[in-house]
């Protein structure tokens, strides 16, 4: 037992040192339990994020209001399930399986961004999907880019390159339902309405109430706090929807000269755990469509190997 | 009945342009090897990323073990004639 708990400590010093000097770690590499059980965590809920916000986009391609919309959400939908597969590949380089992780999250064992369980009531919410929760996806993962663990590292960076597009995409149509008649503008603000808070929501906690901050920070997992990236996304928002006239529904929000950011109003965390615990108002379905199309794809999988295995068997038997 | 598999793992890599070094990109699923390049091209070249794809089933990759690195390596280090700043130059010699 003694000898078991100094290699241990051994190793877990030569982690942490290796951490401090900002060396990446490598699926090779050793690293405690716990890094690697936050990191399965953190990288799934990540990469099941990506795969069920195609729903809520999903289910506005055949109503795009133009091809030239259409187009561009299809291939906004592809990329998500595009980053969902780094995220995945990333994670298994832990050790974990695609099954496991998908088992995971069918179980509730795993979780997804609390963001993907409201619905998308109009074409609006397109915009404001892209504008406002894309673009707090992209402050939480231009901050991951530098997480110490290599593989998630490198999955960010790829997926920071091409979210500026979603971005760009969101806030085009928000400006031109702006531009638009007095409805279309009603439109865009019901949306920002909606959609405003469940964003702020997405970083997380705050900083005091934050249950897995502690060795995240120490591991250089994280490198913002949830309030820090929270603030940063408010910071450069408020301009964004002032150049468009849309109205950001918080009375309280106001520039604070001190802190050098907006302050903003009390967050609805009743809401939040609410959702996230199960009963948003999209919760079951998009978890139900999940299950359902992995089931129906079965037979693809099946076919595909049943496929494999008869050329095999035909090069065998030449 | 067939169990329901999520296919083999396969390692990607990119080739940018002709002339270039191939880089790993990240990894896929496929039960064979023209799916594991149609979904490497799906996955990692929606960009024009790529002009030339690898795919290598992830078993078949031996990889060194980080643990062994200082024997591993270490001969490297002490073998400083491999370097070219290790030979003095007649003063006045040029191009060298």
């Amino acid at each position: 037992m003694e000898k078991t708990d100094t290699v241990l400590e051994e190793m877990l010093k030569n982690f942490e040192e290796k951490i401090n000097r900002g060396d990446a770690i490598e699926p090779k590499d050793k690293m405690p339990d716990g890094y690697r059980k936050h990191l399965i965590r953190q990288m799934s809920q990540h990469a099941h994020s990506e795969v069920i916000g195609m729903q809520p986009e999903g289910n506005w391609i055949t109503r795009a209001p133009s091809l030239r919309a259409k187009q561009i959400l299809l291939a906004k939908i592809q990329d998500e399930g595009g980053h969902g597969l780094y995220l995945y590949s990333a994670a298994e380089t832990l050790g974990i399986s695609r099954s496991e992780l998908i088992n995971q999250l069918h179980t509730g064992k795993a979780k997804y961004s609390n963001i993907f369980n409201y619905p998308t009531l109009n074409w609006a919410d397109i915009g404001a999907i892209g504008w406002l929760v894309d673009g707090a996806a992209i402050v939480n993962q231009v901050s991951l880019q530098r997480t110490s663990y290599g593989p998630y590292s490198r999955a960010m960076v790829r997926i920071c390159k091409e979210e500026s597009f979603h971005q760009r995409q969101g806030y085009e149509i928000m400006a031109k339902m702006m531009a638009g008649t007095k409805e279309q503008q009603e439109m865009a603000q019901d949306a920002m309405n909606r959609w405003w808070w469940p964003s702020l929501m997405m970083f997380g906690p705050h900083d005091g109430d934050s249950p897995h901050t502690g060795d995240a920070f120490k591991w250089k997992i994280k490198r913002h706090s949830n309030d820090e990236l929270r603030h940063k996304f408010i910071d450069k928002t408020v301009q964004q929807a002032e150049v468009i006239g849309l109205t950001i529904p918080d009375k309280d929000l106001k520039w604070n000269e001190a802190k050098g950011h907006y302050d903003h109003g009390a967050i609805n965390w009743d809401e939040f755990y609410r959702t996230i615990n199960g009963n948003g108002p999209c919760n079951r379905q998009r978890l139900a469509h999940h299950i359902k199309v992995h089931n129906e794809g079965a037979w693809v999988r099946e076919a595909a190997e049943a496929y494999r295995a008869k050329k095999e068997k035909a090069i065998f038997n030449n | 009945m067939a169990t329901d598999t999520q296919l083999a793992l396969w390692e990607v890599f990119l080739q940018a342009k002709s002339g270039a070094n191939y880089i790993h990109a990240g990894s896929v699923h496929a039960s064979d090897k023209s799916m594991a390049l149609q979904n490497a091209r799906d996955t990692y070249t929606r960009r024009g990323e790529g002009t030339s794809i690898w795919v290598v089933p992830s078993d078949a990759i031996v990889a060194s073990n980080p643990d062994d690195n200082e024997m591993f390596f270490d001969p490297a280090n002490d073998k400083v004639y491999r370097h070219p700043t290790f030979y003095v130059m007649p003063a006045g010699a040029k191009a060298i």
